[in-house]
């Protein structure tokens, strides 16, 4: 069925390595959340976890409210996608489907009926009767999905499960993954690294690193409105203005960058208040920027730039800028396909400043 | 057309590598074959041989109860090592593969067939040691008091088998281990996420997924035991003779080539149906 | 947790019990050697060198000793060379029939060594060709070969026909891309081969007992000793062949298999 999942300061170390560090989080019932990050950042610890093959050090899990923290993968109501799939391969696709159903006394033939059932979800009825061995990459996938489908799980942990498929097949299984879920309506916790993967299917992706997590939200708020550096680097190409708040009043902050002074609405704070002196990142994404006259809505001049060197990218030009006033800062910036962008071209560059989201720098 | 290519250059140079080997086994085992099945349609009479052909080796084979009983005896000896060899060495496998820690295994597993490094004739004595009337086995027991008689454990087929699952043992922990320890971890995993508990973990996944390393390993070790002359010759007494054993003695007094070279074909056809009955198991298997 | 403990339990017994059955004639067969009497059987009266001394003042056995060494070393080179050959040719060019060739090359596995062996030994009757050390040598070729060229074949990877081709593109000539690039690359299959080729031929009896006349390998040697019954000097032969294998074996783990795993 389905299952809210509740993570109370979960933290794994093995010896000296801290794998998880006192990690949180509320997982709803019947949504895709995924769990997004670089390897070694956790995210496979923490599904390893909530399936039951391994340990929180200290922490709590609860599925559906019960207390689930030491409960053996048997008895929870939780399975598991391999990156491997780990079908058997001495059995027939209807059999490894039937697999569970058998482990919990189902009379065969009921079990073959509903086996049947899953592989027509997933589109492979007409294989029941093959092996895995004979199934390409994508369908022995899918055969997995339906596998763990099978035996009605409240929540289902999908470990890297595109990483093997070539980028067309991908697309097709991620949409066919989102179809599914919404079909089923379980709760389905998905690892990857792929940035354009948890924006193409969850309905929350939570940005993890070295143990923690940076950031959690629906896909657009994580990327246009990210609460960490890392989450804001993480999700695409961001380009770091290092500024410094020399002013706050009620509604705005302006902050003095190399490129100028620019005034910022308090939204654009997304991690903490500005206060004056504090040192802050300007993130501005590099597809926001103007060049000035063009766009809608307040624009700010961020003065004089030349362009270093661009590239055609079919739906736009991606263009290298040096800034007049800090030459030695680098800028991306992505210019319109009608630009007609040049090298050693000058241009004048704007940003709305609605786009901006400055948050607190690195110490460094 | 060119007449000469690089890939005819190529070929040639290719055929010249592989020819040395195939020249070797066609001369040193293809034609002696051969040559031996000739023989076994020949005859022997008065020390010579007769170059006339005939089945009468094969007929006599199968009129001759001390010849038929050969194959017999080497068939039951060696069903008989295979399995108890497997029922043996599945769980040592297992248990190296399972309970000991990573770091150790290759040790264990070293350790379990060390005894590999005796020398082969060597080995079946030591058992002789161990079994025979004043071996140490009949020496512990009657010092402890436990019989007044010593048993006779020796020159029969029971020594036979023993010496034979004692190398066999070793053979087939080192197959099944070999496969156990290749599968991947996450079969273990899917099967306990889908509510397997250990035992049916093991039945349903793992023992099928470990019958290759079982066939390979009784396939090899039905090759070799019903082969052997070393193991029955020095264990097993003189009233049960294996097939290997009367080929021999049909070399021995009576320098008998044709029938020693029918005797053979027989064995060596026994060995052929092992192997087409395992090829066709591993086909029904993957299909 | 119980259950993992009576696992445990059950699994120490029987391997306690397994390893003792496997060991059990080896014990036997070492302690005896050291019987400081005629039986090397119980009770083991003392401690005592004398048949060590035996053995190596025994001529015939020490050179069946020499003779079991030559015949390995050189059978299982030749199989070598040419199982490396072969496997070259067969792995890296495409020849008519390379099924059939490579099923031929591999067959004499599937067959047994007494059968090998009378094959042989028929020929070379009817040849009047007479038996040697050399007899002996081709019959162990035509054993080792099939399992050194399964072997390197089994190693010669797609990934290694770049580099190949790479040194010929250089302007390495056939025989030096084997010698200099190919035959280093399959360094550890060949080495392993050779090691397992010397195993067989070294410790194989049935070929050597019925190939061999005036000169012979330990095996023959061995068994003819067997006739006199129960004998120490047997027991000190043979533990001295184990001793040195192991070692052998313990010394080629810890070097040579150990850290190729490491790569």
């Amino acid at each position: 069925m389905t299952a809210p999942v509740s993570i109370e300061n979960a933290t794994k170390t093995f010896g000296s390595f801290t794998a998880l560090d006192a990690v949180s989080l509320d997982i709803n019932a019947g949504e895709f959340i995924v769990l997004l990050g670089p390897s070694g950042c956790g995210k496979t610890t923490l599904l390893s976890i909530l399936g039951g093959f391994l340990s929180p050090t200290t922490g709590r899990i609860a599925i559906g409210g019960k207390e689930m923290t030491n409960v053996p993968p048997a008895k929870r109501p939780t399975t598991t996608m391999f990156q491997d799939y780990a079908l058997f391969p001495h059995m027939k696709l209807k059999d490894n489907v039937g697999f569970g159903l058998r482990m919990r006394g189902v009379a065969k033939a009921e079990r073959e009926e509903r086996a049947k059932g899953f592989l027509d979800l997933v589109g492979l009825k007409s294989s029941a009767d093959k092996k895995p061995h004979e199934l390409s990459g994508g369908q022995r996938q899918r055969v997995a999905l339906a596998r763990a489908l099978a035996v009605d799980p409240d929540v289902l942990l999908l470990d890297e499960p595109l990483g093997a498929l070539d980028l067309k097949l991908r697309r097709q299984m991620q949409d066919e993954l989102k179809a599914i879920q919404k079909r089923v309506g379980t709760t389905f916790v998905h690892v990857t690294h792929d940035q354009e993967e948890a924006m193409a299917i969850a309905d929350r992706i939570v940005v993890m690193n070295q143990g923690k997590i940076e950031d959690v939200g629906p896909p657009s708020e994580i990327y246009m409105r990210p609460r960490s550096l890392f989450a804001a680097g993480f999700m695409g190409e961001v380009n770091f203005i290092p500024g410094t708040i020399s002013d706050v009043n009620s509604s705005q902050a302006i902050v003095e960058t190399r490129l100028g002074k620019v005034a910022l609405p308090k939204t654009c704070f997304t991690a903490a208040m500005p206060s004056v002196g504090q040192t802050t990142t300007l993130c501005i994404r590099p597809e926001h920027f103007r060049r000035a006259g063009e766009g809608d809505g307040a624009v700010t001049a961020l003065g004089h730039a030349a362009v270093a060197s661009s590239a055609f990218f079919g739906t736009h030009y991606r263009c290298h800028l040096r800034p007049a006033s800090a030459p030695e800062t680098s800028i991306v910036a992505h210019m319109p396909q009608s630009a007609a962008v040049m090298e050693g071209q000058a241009v004048t560059i704007a940003v709305n400043v609605g786009d901006i989201v400055a948050l607190p720098s690195k110490q460094a | 057309m060119a007449a000469y290519s690089l890939e005819d250059a190529e070929r040639r140079k290719a055929w010249g590598f592989v020819a040395p080997a195939l020249v070797w086994t066609i001369v040193f085992f293809v034609a002696p074959f051969l040559f031996m099945v000739a023989m076994s349609l020949w005859a022997q009479q008065g020390g010579s041989i007769v170059h006339v052909w005939n089945f009468g080796n094969y007929i006599a084979f199968f009129e001759k109860d001390a010849l038929f009983r050969g194959l017999t005896n080497s068939l039951e000896i060696t069903a008989i090592v295979t399995v108890l060899s497997i029922l043996l060495a599945y769980p040592l496998a297992w248990i190296i593969a399972e309970q000991v820690p990573q770091k150790y295994q290759r040790t264990a597993l070293i350790l379990a067939i060390l005894p590999f490094w005796t020398s082969y004739v060597v080995r079946s004595y030591s058992w002789l040691l161990v079994l025979s009337r004043n071996g140490v086995i009949n020496q512990t027991l009657m010092n402890m008091g436990v019989i007044s008689e010593p048993l006779e454990l020796a020159s029969n087929r029971t020594a036979t088998v023993i010496g034979f699952v004692h190398f066999f043992v070793m053979l087939l922990t080192l197959t099944i281990y070999a496969n156990l320890v290749q599968l991947s971890p996450n079969y273990r995993r899917a099967a306990a996420d889908l509510g397997a508990n250990a035992f049916q973990t093991f039945w349903h996944v793992i023992l099928p997924l470990t019958m290759p390393g079982i066939m390979t390993g009784a396939f090899l070790t039905f090759v070799l035991c019903i082969g052997d002359y070393v193991t029955p010759q020095i264990l097993g007494g003189n009233n049960e003779l294996v097939l290997p054993q009367i080929i021999m003695l049909q070399l021995g007094r009576r320098a008998d080539f044709p029938m020693a070279a029918a005797l053979s074909i027989i064995l060596m056809l026994a060995v052929t149906a092992a192997y087409i009955a395992c090829a066709r198991w591993l086909k029904i298997e993957r299909a | 947790m119980t259950r993992d403990r009576l696992t445990n339990i059950i699994s120490s017994v029987y391997a306690v019990l397994i390893f003792g059955f496997i060991f059990l004639p080896v014990i036997v067969l070492v302690l005896f050697s050291f019987q400081d009497g005629r039986l090397p059987v119980p009770p083991f009266n003392g401690f005592s060198l004398q048949w060590y001394e035996a053995v190596f003042a025994d001529r015939k056995l020490m050179s069946a000793l020499l003779h079991s060494f030559l015949v390995a070393t050189l059978s299982s080179f030749l199989a070598c060379l040419l199982g490396f050959l072969a496997a070259y040719a067969l792995a890296r060019f495409k020849l008519p029939g390379s099924a059939w060739q490579r099923g031929l090359l591999i067959a004499p596995m599937t067959v047994s060594y007494l059968i090998i062996a009378l094959g042989l030994l028929t020929v070379l009757n009817v040849l009047g060709i007479g038996l040697s050390l050399w007899t002996v040598s081709i019959g162990h070729v035509v054993i080792n070969l099939p399992l050194c060229f399964a072997i390197i074949y089994s190693s010669m990877g797609d990934h290694h026909i770049n580099i190949e081709r790479a040194a010929r593109d250089l302007g390495a000539s056939d025989i030096k891309v084997m010698a200099l690039v190919t035959a280093p690359m399959l360094l550890p299959s060949l080495l392993a081969s050779f090691f397992l080729s010397m195993t067989f031929s070294w410790d194989e009896f049935i070929i050597a007992f019925l190939l061999s006349r005036f000169d012979v390998t330990l095996p023959v040697e061995i068994w003819s000793l067997l006739r006199s019954g129960l004998n120490p000097k047997t027991n000190a032969i043979g533990s001295l062949v184990f001793l040195v294998s192991a070692t052998l074996l313990v010394v080629l783990e810890l070097f040579l298999f150990g850290r190729t795993k490491k790569s």
